[in-house]
C-alpha cells in the first residue's frame, strides 16, 4: 500500500485543538486595531486609537499599578514560602511528611470562588480591611503550591548530599544553603515567582471578594463590561496582557529548563 | 591523653524506625570501641546495614552518638559540627557542586578557609596534578566521566590537607578494571599525603588490596580488627571466616587437646588443628575452619600420615586452579582448590575417585563458640 497523501488523523485533531485555542486570542488582536465600537466583521480599518485612550484612562492605570503590587509581593512571599517547603520535603524525613505535602497542594484544587468567600469570612472575623493587601494574601495562598512543586522537582534533580558536602568542606548549613543550594535553585526560584505572578495577576474570583476599592486589573475589567462604548478599550488592554503573559510563561518555562539536561558529552581530557 | 587520630569510646547509635506505636528504635552501632592510629589506611569491611557508613558519618559529624564519644586527635566532638572537624569525605556519589567548574569544586573549602588567592590556586593545581587531571579546571563536573568525576572529589577533600580523610565506598560506581586501577593509585596517594585514610567498603577484595588495618563489622559490632594477614589467616569467628575469603566449615569432636593444638576426631578418623586461645574441652564438638588453597589431595596409596579420607564429586576448571568438591565420610562437603601448576596433571582426580586429604595442622583452626 502507497503511503497515504491525506494528513493524518492526529494532524488533523492537533490543528483543530491549535485553532480552538489560540483563533480567539487571535481575533482579539486584530480587533483592538479596528476602527469600530462593535466587534463584527467587517473590519472599518486599522486604528491605534483605543491604545491611546487606553494610556490616558486613570482608572484603568491605578488598576494595573495595583495588580502589578500584588502581584510582585505575593510572587516574592509565595516563592519564599514555597522554596522553603521543597527543601522541608526534598531533603528531610519528617515525621507526617505526607500529611504536609497534601496540605501544602490543597489550594490547587480548592475553586477559587470559594476560598475568596472564605477569606472574606474570615478577614471580617479577625479585622483585615479589605484592600490590595488583602487581595494578596489570598494570592499568596494559591500561588505557593505552585513554586513549592517547582522547586522541588528542580531540588530532586540533585544528590541530596550537597549541603552535606559543603559543610564538610567548612561551611556552616546556612552557608551551604547560600552557596550551594541556591545557586543551583535559582532558574527554579525565578521561574516560580514568574508563574506566581501570572497567576496573581490575572486572577479574578478572589480579588472580586478581597479588594475593597483597591481594583485590581481583572476586577476593573469586568466591571467595564457594563459599558459597550468601552468595550474595545478593554479588549486592546486584553491584547497587551495575553502578549505580556504569553511571554512571561516562556521565558519561565526556558529557565526551569535551564541545566535540567546535563546530559552533554564526555571528552576526554 | 590519646595517640589516635580518631578514637569511638562505648559508642551507640540507635535510629527511630517507624512512626506513633509502631515506632521502634533500631540499633545502628552497638558499643563500639575503636582506635585508629595517625597515617594508617584504616577499613571499616562488611555487608550493607552493618553500621560502617553509620561510623563514617558519626566520624564526620553528620550523625552524632546516643551514648558514647567520638574524639579526632584526642579532642571530644560531642559538640562540634561537621564543619568544625579536622575531617573531610570523598562521598560514594562524589556530590561535586554541578554549578561549580572543577577548579572552584576543589577550591571550596580554601575558599570558606579565606586562603589568599595565589596560595589557593596553586594548591589547586597541586591536588589536581596528584589525582592526574591537571588540565580539567575549567570543566564542569558533567562533562567527566565517572571515574574523574572520582578524582575530582579526591582532590577537593585532600586539598584541605584533612587530620583524616573519610571515604565511603569511593570506588562503588566505577567499573572492575576502574576500581583495580583506583585502588593502587588511592593506596598510593595515602602513603604519599601520609593522612589517616578511614575507608568503608563491602569488598572484601578490596580491603585486603589496600588497608594496614581493617575492622570487620556485622549487625553494628565490629567482630576482628587485624590486619589483612591476620584476618584471612587467624579469623576471631564464622563470620569474619565466611565474609573473607572462602572457607570450609568442618564438625568434629575433640579428643586431645596438647600446646596449641588439638586432636578432633572425624567419625573414625583423626586429625589436627590449631586451637589458637579457644579452650577445649576433650568431648567437646567444635568447628574448625579450612582454607581451600590449603588441602592437598593424594592418591590413596600415597597418602601421608594424618590424611582424612573422601570422594570426588565434582570437578570445576577454572585455568590457574582447579576446584574439587568433595564428599567427607561424615558426609559434609568442602572444596579444594589446588593450583594447576607444572606437576597437577599427576596428581587430577576425576568425580567418583577415592582421594586422602590432607592439611598442615597451623592451617586447620578451631571457630569460638
Amino acid at each position: 500500500m502507497k503511503p497515504s497523501r491525506l494528513p493524518s488523523l492526529g494532524f488533523v485533531y492537533y490543528l483543530g485543538i491549535a485553532l480552538l485555542l489560540y483563533l480567539p486570542i487571535l481575533l482579539l488582536v486584530i480587533f483592538s486595531f479596528n476602527n469600530s465600537t462593535v466587534l463584527v466583521f467587517p473590519l472599518k480599518g486599522f486604528t491605534l486609537k483605543w491604545y491611546g485612550q487606553l494610556s490616558q484612562n486613570g482608572e484603568l492605570l491605578q488598576a494595573v499599578r495595583n495588580s502589578l503590587l500584588i502581584g510582585l509581593g505575593s510572587s516574592a512571599v509565595a516563592t519564599l514560602l514555597g522554596a522553603m517547603g521543597a527543601l522541608a520535603v526534598v531533603r528531610y524525613k519528617l515525621p507526617g511528611q505526607g500529611l504536609f505535602t497534601a496540605v501544602s497542594a490543597l489550594p490547587l484544587v480548592i475553586p477559587y470562588v470559594i476560598l475568596g468567600v472564605s477569606l472574606l469570612l474570615l478577614y471580617r472575623e479577625i479585622g483585615i480591611p479589605l484592600s490590595a493587601p488583602a487581595a494578596g494574601l489570598g494570592h499568596v495562598i494559591i500561588s505557593t503550591p505552585y513554586a513549592l512543586l517547582i522547586i522541588a522537582s528542580r531540588l530532586v534533580g540533585f544528590p541530596d548530599n550537597l549541603e552535606e558536602a559543603a559543610m564538610d568542606l567548612g561551611t556552616s548549613y546556612w552557608g551551604a544553603l547560600l552557596r550551594i543550594t541556591l545557586p543551583i535553585c535559582s532558574p527554579a526560584l525565578l521561574a516560580a515567582f514568574m508563574l506566581c505572578f501570572t497567576i496573581s495577576f490575572d486572577e479574578y474570583s478572589i480579588s472580586s471578594f478581597l479588594v475593597g476599592t483597591d481594583n485590581t486589573l481583572p476586577v476593573y475589567l469586568y466591571s467595564q463590561l457594563r459599558f459597550p462604548a468601552r468595550l474595545p478599550i478593554v479588549v486592546a488592554l486584553a491584547a497587551i496582557l495575553m502578549v505580556l503573559t504569553i511571554l512571561v510563561m516562556v521565558i519561565s518555562e526556558w529557565l526551569r529548563r535551564v541545566g535540567q539536561t546535563p546530559a552533554r558529552k564526555v571528552e576526554p581530557l | 591523653m590519646t595517640d589516635f587520630a580518631v578514637e569511638l569510646r562505648q559508642v551507640n547509635k540507635t535510629f527511630v524506625s517507624g512512626r506513633g506505636a509502631a515506632a521502634e528504635s533500631v540499633a545502628a552501632i552497638r558499643d563500639m570501641n575503636l582506635g585508629i592510629p595517625p597515617g594508617t589506611f584504616f577499613t571499616l569491611l562488611g555487608p550493607s546495614g552493618c553500621g560502617k557508613t553509620t561510623t563514617l558519618r558519626l566520624i564526620a559529624g553528620f550523625e552524632f552518638p546516643t551514648t558514647g564519644e567520638v574524639l579526632i586527635q584526642g579532642r571530644p566532638m560531642s559538640k562540634v559540627p561537621p564543619n568544625r572537624r579536622p575531617v573531610n569525605t570523598v562521598f560514594q556519589n562524589y556530590a561535586l557542586f554541578p554549578h561549580l567548574d572543577v577548579a572552584h569544586n576543589v577550591a571550596f573549602g580554601l575558599e570558606i578557609k579565606r586562603v589568599p588567592r595565589p596560595e589557593r590556586d596553586r594548591m589547586v593545581q597541586e591536588a589536581l596534578e596528584m589525582v592526574r587531571l591537571p588540565h580539567a579546571g575549567n570543566r564542569k563536573p558533567s562533562q567527566l566521566s565517572g571515574g574523574q568525576q572520582q578524582r575530582i572529589a579526591l582532590a577537593r577533600a585532600l586539598v584541605n590537607r584533612p587530620a583524616v580523610l573519610l571515604l565511603d565506598e569511593p570506588l562503588g560506581a566505577l567499573d572492575l578494571k576502574l576500581r583495580k586501577a583506583m585502588q593502587l593509585e588511592l593506596k598510593q596517594i595515602q602513603k604519599q599525603v601520609g593522612i589517616t585514610f578511614i575507608y568503608v567498603t563491602h569488598d572484601q577484595e578490596e580491603a585486603l588490596t589496600m588497608s594496614d588495618e581493617i575492622a570487620v563489622m556485622n549487625n553494628g559490632v565490629i567482630q576482628q580488627m587485624g590486619g589483612p594477614v591476620t584476618l584471612y589467616t587467624k579469623p576471631a569467628n564464622r563470620f569474619v571466616a565466611d565474609f573473607i575469603g572462602e572457607s570450609n566449615f568442618v564438625q568434629g569432636t575433640v579428643v586431645a587437646v596438647s600446646d596449641g593444638q588439638a586432636t578432633v576426631a572425624m567419625g573414625a578418623e583423626r586429625a589436627t588443628v590449631e586451637h589458637g586461645d579457644v579452650d577445649l574441652t576433650p568431648g567437646q564438638t567444635i568447628t574448625f575452619i579450612i582454607r581451600p588453597e590449603k588441602l592437598l589431595l593424594f592418591a590413596p596409596d600415597q597418602a601421608p600420615a594424618g590424611a582424612i579420607s573422601g570422594t570426588v564429586r565434582e570437578v570445576v576448571y577454572i585455568g590457574t586452579d582447579t576446584r574439587y568438591l568433595l564428599a567427607l565420610a561424615s558426609g559434609e562437603s568442602i572444596v579444594a582448590r589446588v593450583q594447576n601448576g607444572c606437576q597437577s596433571e599427576m596428581a587430577f582426580h576425576s568425580p567418583g575417585d577415592e582421594v586422602r586429604i590432607f592439611w598442615q595442622p597451623e592451617d586447620a583452626r578451631a571457630l569460638a563458640g
